[in-house]
Parts: C-alpha cells; sequence; structure tokens
C-alpha cells in the first residue's frame, strides 16, 4: 500500500510551527484585502451591516478552506491547459452547495446578500489561493491556508462592518439574534441621545451608509496597518 | 426609451464598480496607467456587452421551469454561467485575433483575465435578480461596461498624477487608491440627480 508508506513518513494532518504559520500569517502579514489585494470585489458590498459581513465571511471560508483542499487532491491530474476550467467547476460547486445550505437555514440573509454569494466564485482570492498554494502543496496545507485566508479576509470585513453599523445605524449585529442597539434617539438604544446630555449632539452618519464609506475605511486600514509594518509600504 | 433609461442608469448611477464594487480586484491592479486601463476597459465593454443576453437566453430558455427541459434547473446557474463566460472570453479572443490583430495587440493578455473579472458574472447575476427582460439586459450589460470603462479611466488617470504629489508613505499605492476610488464613489452619486424618467420622455 503505497499511500501508507507516505502516511508513516509524514503524517497526513500535522499541526507544528508551518502550519500554524499558514493560519496566522494570513492576518496580518501576508492579509488577503489589504496586502495581496484580492478579493475586494464582491464583498464589500455587505460591510453596511456586522451580521451578512459575518455570514459571508464564513461562507467564503468555506468555500476557500474546501476548494483548496479539492484542487490539492487532484492537483497532479489536471492537465495544465484545462487547469482554470477545473478550478471553476469545483469553486461553482462549492459554492452552490453554500448558496442552497444558506437558502434553507436562513432565507432572510440569503435574499440580502442576493448575487454577493454568487459572486464569491469570482472572488479572486478562492481562485488565487488555488494558483498561489493549493495546485503546489499537499491537501492538508492547503486546507489551512485556505481557513487562514478566508480568516484574514473575514476579519478585515468584519472590522469594517462594525465602523459602518455603529457609526452609520447605531446598532450592533442587527437582524441576529443578539442585536445590540447602542446610539440613538429613542430609550431602546444604550446612549440615548434624546435624553442624554453628553451625547445629546449626536446624530447616525449617512456617509457611513454609502458605499463609499467602505473604500474610505479600508484605505484607512491600510494606512494604519504600513505605518506599524514598514516592509509592506509601497516603494514604487 | 426604457433602454436609454437602464443604460444610464447603470453606466452613472448604479455604476459596477463604484457602488457595487464589482471588478474591484483588476479595477486596482491595472489602473496603474491609462493606456492599459483603456485596453481592458474596452475588452469590459466588449466582453459584458456580450455576454449578457446569451446568459440572459440561457437562463430563460434552458434553465426556468417552462424552458427546454420543463424542469426547476436554476441550481446549475453559477456553473452554466461561469462556462458561458469562459467561452465568450475564449471565443471573443478567437475572432478578434483573427479579424483585427491591432485590436488583439492592444487588448492583450487582458482579454483571459475577464474570465475572473466579478462585473461579468456580477452583471449577469444582477440581471437575473432583477427579472430583466431581453432589450433591457443589453442595455445593462452595455451600460454597465461603459460605466466600468469609465471609472477604470478616471482612476488610472488620477493615479498617474499623484505620483508626483507627496503622500504620506504608508498610504502611497493602494491606501490612496482606496480612497480616491471612495471619492470617485460620491462625486458619481450626484449624478444620481438625474431622472432617467424624465429624460427619456423627451
Amino acid at each position: 500500500m503505497a499511500e501508507t508508506a507516505v502516511k508513516e513518513k509524514e503524517p497526513i494532518i500535522a499541526f507544528g510551527k508551518k502550519e500554524r504559520q499558514l493560519l496566522t500569517d494570513p492576518l496580518n502579514d501576508n492579509n488577503p484585502i489589504t496586502v495581496q489585494v484580492l478579493g475586494i470585489c464582491s464583498a464589500l458590498a455587505v460591510t453596511s451591516l456586522v451580521y451578512p459581513a459575518v455570514v459571508m465571511a464564513v461562507a467564503v471560508t468555506l468555500v476557500t478552506a474546501f476548494s483548496n483542499l479539492f484542487t490539492s487532491m487532484v492537483r497532479q491530474y489536471i492537465p495544465k491547459s484545462v487547469r482554470m476550467i477545473v478550478q471553476l467547476v469545483i469553486i461553482a460547486t462549492l459554492v452552490t452547495i453554500v448558496e442552497l445550505l444558506l437558502k434553507y437555514f436562513n432565507y432572510p440573509i440569503y435574499k440580502q446578500l442576493s448575487v454577493y454569494i454568487g459572486l464569491i466564485i469570482t472572488n479572486c482570492i478562492v481562485m488565487g489561493r488555488l494558483e498561489a498554494f493549493a495546485m503546489a502543496n499537499k491537501p492538508w496545507r492547503s486546507f489551512l491556508d485556505g481557513i487562514g485566508n478566508g480568516l484574514g479576509y473575514g476579519a478585515i470585513l468584519i472590522i469594517v462592518a462594525i465602523v459602518r453599523e455603529i457609526f452609520g445605524k447605531g446598532s450592533l449585529f442587527a437582524g441576529s439574534p443578539i442585536e445590540l442597539k447602542i446610539i440613538g434617539p429613542t430609550a431602546e438604544y444604550l446612549i440615548n441621545t434624546t435624553q442624554s446630555t453628553l451625547f445629546g449632539w449626536y446624530s447616525n452618519n449617512n456617509l457611513m451608509v454609502l458605499p463609499a464609506a467602505a473604500m474610505f475605511i479600508i484605505g484607512i486600514l491600510i494606512w494604519i496597518q504600513r505605518s506599524y509594518n514598514s516592509k509592506l509600504v509601497d516603494v514604487s | 426609451m426604457e433602454f436609454i433609461n437602464t443604460f444610464i442608469k447603470t453606466a452613472f448611477i448604479e455604476n459596477l464598480v463604484l457602488s457595487y464594487f464589482l471588478g474591484m480586484c483588476s479595477y486596482l491592479a491595472v489602473s496603474k496607467s491609462v493606456k492599459t486601463a483603456f485596453g481592458l476597459g474596452m475588452a469590459v465593454i466588449f466582453v459584458l456587452g456580450i455576454t449578457m443576453p446569451i446568459n440572459w437566453l440561457i437562463n430563460e430558455y434552458l434553465l426556468s421551469e417552462n424552458g427546454l427541459f420543463g424542469m426547476d434547473l436554476t441550481f446549475l446557474r453559477f456553473i452554466l454561467f461561469i462556462a458561458t463566460i469562459a467561452a465568450m472570453v475564449q471565443l471573443v479572443e478567437m475572432v478578434v485575433e483573427k479579424f483585427s490583430p491591432s485590436l488583439y495587440a492592444a487588448l492583450g493578455i487582458f482579454l483571459p483575465l475577464i474570465t475572473v473579472n466579478c462585473a461579468i458574472l456580477g452583471g449577469s447575476l444582477f440581471m437575473v435578480s432583477r427579472e430583466y427582460n431581453l432589450s433591457n439586459s443589453i442595455a445593462f450589460g452595455l451600460g454597465g461596461g461603459f460605466g466600468w470603462f469609465l471609472a477604470i479611466i478616471a482612476i488610472a488617470a488620477i493615479r498617474e498624477k499623484i505620483r508626483y504629489s507627496n503622500v504620506p508613505p504608508a498610504l502611497r499605492g493602494l491606501g490612496m487608491a482606496f480612497i480616491l476610488t471612495g471619492l470617485m464613489g460620491i462625486a458619481f452619486m450626484s449624478l444620481m440627480g438625474i431622472d432617467p424618467a424624465a429624460f427619456a420622455a423627451k
């Protein structure tokens, strides 16, 4: 049995230093959005509320992880010339599964995310990781790389969504079971602006609801990250 | 008139890049010079204009319940749409190479890149979710492509100029591109004042 022989030499599922690095690297040094500039395409539109952003982040993490895993499993059998089509079919199948699951379990969110679930297919991060990592690495590592990149992507998505929701709507996790109301004009909110003497001047910032706000926030996030991490600075 | 209406709406008010973030990857990666941005922009108009009506026909006559197979096949939509787009891009590439080598040389590597441009698939999915008819979907494809073209030309021109400005080092390049895109998005929003219905009535 050739397979067991390979297993003895190197365990298929290991969790050493390299594996941990695969998970943590994409969170900062090699973040898919702020450093690799992949996958900004579709998902920013879902960041005006936190809850859909979390759902989107989970969906993307699942798709990147499993498409990396499956592509890595069949990588030796894919001819070079048709690899794009094979990858696209794997991704499209996984996205269809995710879409159907979401439709079944949480229809309102499915409606809200509308076309953006389908757009995970062309989310450059999925394709980018397949090309850059899964085509050249073993399944378990590719799986971890997929999870790491999904998380790095989700982290940015959720940070942007938190800022946009608090300042734009005054709430947090609206639409989910753990909805929090933070600042607003009625008694339901944690800080009631009609009664509070300290925050009486406050009203929601409508700019944050506009798509443009997501751009500004990401721009500023990149600014902050690069001022702490000078090796990422664009020299050109 | 509905045709013009949809065209103006998708090109300016509901611009694919600036208000739906579609095609951001290539938008940011290829906007370093106006010349290449022009090539990619043209290719996107081309491919969006072609794939949109084809995907509409596929959705209407193959996948829907009263289509050719007589059953609801909409779960195959993603795979079929992306396959159509990949095939169309390949076909367009071959046709352009045969009949207009100069255009082919100008578009160069951008044509194959378009397959994974989210604006193309996103356009098709929007078309389905908004239930456009055939002429509307053609207008949506052309308008969306034109809007994308405008946006990438504008950002490329700004980025060419801003290279000589004194931007903080950490913000140089990508960070600035994002903030500029945000500002452009706000500028395009001011076009919301255009009432396409009034325009069409004239």
